[in-house]
């Protein structure tokens, strides 16, 4: 067996350490992202961080500092002009994906930084992309507990804030921000697809599992982690790229998860007396 | 007649959107008053909630807000997504309520994921956040959709317990569960709120 010093080489510790921070915290900012209907706009900001982080490596910035500049920049634009829905999150990520290709091609290493980018560099992760990381997990903690009653009273209790005055920009923009950074962080160390993986999908297995909010931000965290866990031992084992077998074991949860959903619903409405139990009493 | 000063005050209001859409319309509605607003379909009764809530153009006259007075607001068509994993205790949470004195009908709803309560169990549980919220004043709008007639007789029931601690002021086409739930209706375009109404369209307060 070869991937047991692998996987004990120091030479991962601070690759492994820097995932398995962003694998617990971008489900959790995911479920807010799907909760407020935003998920698409995480791909959207993943793209224009990426753009970013090639043009400020040619302007000798690290590429967590880059990245981060321009998804800062994209969630402030979407706060100021309002931006919301399905077709202005599709043109970001458009605007996102021309930008990232044109800086690829017309900058040195460009080409292949583009696609590192794109498919992800966890193993080549260093010292800026943990401290970066655990930045982001470190803000996530101490602002979330105050951001998510605001976000959650704003999502369903739309007026309360107009009706009392209050200043709404500053959890909008505070969480845009969050994600923003998430997103910057996420796809210089796990890729584009990587990072938005584990936005949406260990969100979604939450939102279709759990049975309130609390144990929501549980099983969001704790299955993008196992994702996370079970990529980092396969692909180092297998001699394949992480990104993709982080997607393709977050896909291969969801799917067991629908499947599983999907029996025990069955199984309920076998149940004697399931049927009456739903009819309106008499 | 109530002899503490109003929390909200309306004088001479005209208020709308694009153009106007209510008034002129002048109201007072004063601490621990249950006050009903009854129009047919169009004629302006949410827009008023709107501009109370700060949600409205104001074309003329004036909204004097007690100051410091804090709003709740009951959608008439509250938020629902297709997947909501919150329950009702996360729900009310987020309304900034707490779980005491809940009715008991409400109660096990509490501990229900949102997307799994009926329209009508999902209604009800919106209406009770906005009263469980710690606001001067609650706004609710059409509170009676989607509730079936005993629903409805136990929301009259709720709203009128309220009568002399909190103050709401409810909008509604349905007299009935007006007269039943509120200390005094109004009515918005001029004909009498109910059988117990005055000239006025006020109906004396219990």
């Amino acid at each position: 067996m070869t991937e047991t010093p692998l996987l004990l080489d120091p030479l991962f510790r601070v690759p492994f350490v820097t995932g398995l921070l962003l694998a617990a915290t971008l489900p959790v900012l995911g479920t807010l992202l799907l909760l407020r209907e935003e998920w698409l706009a995480a791909l959207g900001l993943a793209h224009l961080a990426a753009a970013s982080a090639l043009l400020g490596l040619a302007a000798g910035l690290p590429l967590v500092l880059g990245g981060g500049l321009g998804a800062l920049l994209g969630a402030l634009a979407k706060g100021a002009l309002e931006a919301r829905g399905n077709v202005t999150y599709g043109f970001m990520i458009l605007g996102g994906w021309s930008a990232l290709l044109l800086v690829a091609a017309n900058t040195a290493l460009g080409d292949s930084l583009s696609h590192a980018l794109i498919d992800g560099q966890l193993y080549f992760a260093g010292t800026i992309e943990l401290t970066a990381a655990a930045l982001l997990a470190a803000l996530a903690a101490l602002t979330l507990p105050w951001l998510t009653p605001r976000l959650l009273r704003a999502r369903f209790f739309p007026r309360y804030e107009t009706a009392n005055g209050l200043p709404t920009w500053r959890w909008h923009l505070g969480f845009d921000g969050l994600a923003a950074l998430g997103m910057a962080v996420g796809i210089a160390t796990l890729g584009i697809m990587g990072a938005f993986a584990l936005v949406l999908v260990p969100a979604w297995i939450a939102f279709r599992t759990a049975t309130g909010w609390g144990p929501t931000l549980a099983i969001a965290a704790v299955s993008g982690a196992l994702g996370y866990l079970g990529a980092f031992g396969l692909a180092l084992g297998l001699d394949q790229p992480f990104g993709p077998v982080l997607v393709a074991l977050l896909l291969v949860g969801a799917a067991l998860t629908s499947a599983l959903a999907r029996a025990r619903r069955r199984g309920s409405e076998s149940r004697p007396g399931a049927v009456e139990s739903r009819l309106p009493p008499a | 007649m109530s002899v503490s000063s109003p929390l909200l005050e309306v004088a001479d209001l005209r208020a709308g959107y694009r153009t106007p859409v209510v008034g002129p319309l002048s109201l007072a509605i004063h601490p621990g008053e249950v006050v009903g607003l009854w129009g047919a379909n169009g004629t302006g009764k949410s827009t008023l909630l709107h501009a109370i809530a700060r949600g409205a153009r104001v074309f003329s006259g004036r909204i004097q807000r007690k100051p410091g007075l804090t709003l709740a607001y009951q959608e008439q068509h509250p938020v629902r997504l297709p997947a909501m994993p919150l329950t009702g205790l996360d729900l009310l949470r987020a309304a900034g309520g707490h779980r005491t004195a809940v009715p008991e009908p409400i109660a096990p709803l509490l501990g229900r994921r949102l997307d799994r309560l009926s329209g009508g169990q999902y209604q009800l549980l919106t209406v009770w956040c906005a009263l469980a919220a710690p606001a001067d004043l609650i706004l609710l709008d059409e509170p009676t959709n989607n509730l079936d007639p005993e629903a409805e007789s136990l929301l009259a029931m709720v709203l009128g317990s309220q009568r002399g601690g909190r103050t709401v002021l409810v909008v509604s086409h349905e007299r009935a569960f007006l007269a039943a739930a509120c200390s005094r209706v109004i009515a918005l375009d001029g004909t009498p709120a109910d059988l117990d109404s005055g000239p006025t369209g006020e109906r004396p307060r219990d």
